[in-house]
């Protein structure tokens, strides 16, 4: 592949699996003829995933649909199970040597808990300084200048920095998170959930202050919420998960104003909105099912209204609708010919 | 007669913690009524006093808090002169509460047949077979599938949005007349909620319950209550009708909550924002709370604006509103 062309981060057929190993009396058990066997989860489940230089893309999806755990793949916290990383064009394992360093560090990831994130025994001068000094961008000498400086672009005032975290609101300590993120020069931000903890007053504050940054930093964004409502105002593009799948990606306006997917559908239509009065809610039917027994082929199709025999049997593969749209549906099948 | 009719109704609350630190003023002069089969919204972020404004009402505020001030009616009868073994009879029975995390209500070592059976029993003198009944019941109607087996569970056995389901079948069980939610959806899936919001509409107009809907969030409300009140700092700075608060507000920071909601504003650009953060109810601005905050502050705001009527059903605490 042509590196120029090739995006800034890229995961190609990318899998994880979580597996819950026998202890010794569920061995002695098996042994014994008991039907016991080794739990796997299927966190996430061959995702290819695209990321441009400057771009903002959105990942939605529900409790359990495997987007941390996604983000953290990214950001080199956990490692996959299956499938490729690239970084610039160049897989992540190229990038595993000292002089490669500063390129791993231009992936760094925000944590939606401002409260468990912030480590409350250090002071903000320690939390936001110790990674720059430790990889030798600052010297410790100027470490002070420089915290002051971060602060400065998150909208703190430096005299704060003598500070522990729990004399900070929540609206704070997501800035001081996006400060430590910030201080080791990161080029890629993984935000978790970034403002969903936070008051409505607060979120705005701390969204704005994403896309400030964006602009000031030229930074670009894998941003993982719930919320399809924060989602849409900071994406230029958004990707769908469920139980571990993609199911639909595409840029933000065309997927919000034309979902293709059911569950993308349903999503956008469960969403409460201000300008929706006295509505009547017609819930989507049934539960998240289990990622520890997922259902058999589509694993919407229990929930879906337009499942139909296929759709139980075999899993839809994720394929292009229309240009730079993607959507894992047998419904796009052009009826059989 | 029509001041009676009113199913719940507050005037003049006040609750103040009394600390070491100082008096916390968590709920300040706070009055709104709530009719028969009429769902209110209490809208405000954390530390507004909405909460506190739920406890006050099932009579569940401990030390060092205290109600300083005002009257709670229910059905005409003034709570302040229950005993405890009145407020025992009252509520899980007359008034029940939803709390955001159902694992508040519901005992983690006993199965749900256990702890259902006893909300019925303690207010009713029937067999246990006919509590049993009436458990199925509850559990069918808010649309848990095999209620029978289900029964035999535990709460460890439940996801998180049929755990809070099994806490409203517990809510709604004796039939209340006032039920009290407390964020119920917040921790859930925006499909969960859906089907939650869902089931609590219907069963608040078949039931004539009425229902207090305790939340931070806007948008549910908008889709959900009739009435809203938006609380701020302890205080109610606006009330009325959900489509004219919320298509009209008057209060700058009902105005610049709804502003400041991503899907109101053009993607990509910065969103509307209210300067500023939430005061520590310990050193609240004199006068009016949002002061500080406000664009729209003139001299009078140093001394807490009164609650007036700028319209027919419409309650405000603002000397220069928006509109």
């Amino acid at each position: 592949m042509n590196t120029a062309a090739a995006p800034l981060l890229e995961l190609r057929d990318v899998s994880k699996r979580f597996v819950r190993r026998l202890d010794m009396a569920g061995r002695i058990a098996r042994r014994l003829g008991a039907n016991m066997s080794e739990a796997t989860v299927h966190a996430v489940d061959h995702v290819s995933l695209a990321v441009n230089e400057r771009e903002v893309v959105g990942l939605v999806g529900e409790s359990g649909c495997g987007k941390s755990t996604l983000g953290r793949i990214v950001s080199r916290i956990l490692e996959p199970s299956a499938g490729e990383r690239f970084w610039k064009g160049r897989p992540y394992r190229e990038y595993d040597t000292a002089a490669a360093r500063p390129e791993r560090l231009a992936v760094q990831m925000i944590f939606q808990d401002p409260f468990a994130s912030l480590n409350p025994r250090l002071r903000i001068a320690d939390i936001v300084g110790e990674a720059p000094v430790v990889h030798g961008l600052v010297a410790p000498r100027d470490r002070e200048g420089y915290v002051a400086d971060i602060l400065g672009r998150v909208g703190m005032d430096a005299s704060l920095m003598r500070r522990f975290p729990h004399q900070f609101s929540g609206g704070q300590r997501s800035r001081i998170g996006i400060a430590r993120a910030l201080a080791v020069k990161p080029r890629f931000l993984v935000c978790d959930e970034a403002v969903a903890a936070l008051d409505v007053s607060i979120q705005a504050q701390v969204l704005n202050l994403f896309i400030r940054l964006r602009e000031e930093l030229a930074l670009t964004y894998l941003f993982i919420s719930h919320d399809l409502g924060v989602i849409r105002h900071v994406s230029d593009r958004v990707v769908v998960m469920y139980l571990g799948r993609v199911v639909e990606s595409g840029p933000t306006a065309e997927i919000y104003s034309h979902p293709n997917h059911p569950y993308t559908e349903a999503l956008i239509a469960e969403v409460p909105r201000v300008d929706a009065r006295h509505r009547r809610y017609v819930p989507i039917k049934g539960e998240i099912p289990s990622p520890l027994a997922p259902p058999p082929g589509c694993h919407f199709h229990p929930r879906c209204p337009k499942a139909f025999d296929r759709c139980r049997v075999e899993a839809p593969r994720l394929r292009e609708i229309a240009p730079g749209r993607l959507s894992a549906c047998h419904l796009n099948d052009a009826p059989a010919s | 007669m029509t001041a009676s009719a009113a199913l719940l109704e507050v005037d003049g609350l006040r609750m103040h913690f009394f600390t070491k630190a100082g008096v916390v003023k968590a709920v300040d002069d706070v009055s709104f009524r709530v009719e028969r089969g009429r769902i209110l919204g209490l809208v405000g972020e954390s530390g507004s006093g909405k909460s506190m404004t739920g406890y006050s009402i099932m009579g569940l505020v401990d030390a060092p808090g205290r109600i300083v001030a005002g009257r709670i009616t229910l059905n005409g009868v003034d709570l302040a002169t229950l005993d405890d073994a009145a407020w025992r009879k009252l509520r899980g029975n007359r008034v029940a509460m939803i709390f955001q995390d159902p694992m508040m209500t519901l005992n983690p070592v006993l199965r749900i047949d256990t702890q259902m059976v006893e909300a019925v029993r303690a207010h009713h003198d029937v067999s246990r077979a006919s509590a049993l009944e009436r458990c199925r019941e509850a559990l069918a109607r808010v649309g848990i599938p095999s209620p029978d087996e289900r029964l035999r569970n535990y709460p460890h056995q439940f996801s998180g949005g049929m755990r809070q389901r099994v806490a409203i079948a517990i809510a709604l069980i004796n039939k209340p007349d006032l039920i009290i939610a407390d964020e119920p959806t917040t921790a859930l899936d925006v499909t969960i909620q859906g089907q939650i919001l869902f089931e609590m509409q219907r069963l608040c107009r078949e039931t004539g319950t009425g229902l207090i809907w305790i939340t931070h969030d806007l948008s549910v409300i908008s889709g959900l209550a009739d009435d809203v009140c938006v609380m701020y700092a302890g205080r109610i700075v606006e009330a009325g009708p959900v489509d004219d608060v919320l298509d009209r507000p008057m209060h700058p920071y009902t105005r610049g909550l709804l502003d400041s909601v991503p899907s109101r504003n053009t993607p990509g650009r910065p969103l509307a924002q209210i300067r500023g953060m939430t005061p520590s109810l310990l050193a609240l601005p004199e006068g009016c709370a949002f002061r500080e905050r406000c664009a729209r502050a003139v001299d009078e705001c140093r001394v807490a604006p009164a609650t007036r009527v700028p319209a027919a059903g419409r309650a405000l605490r603002c000397v220069n509103p928006v509109a």
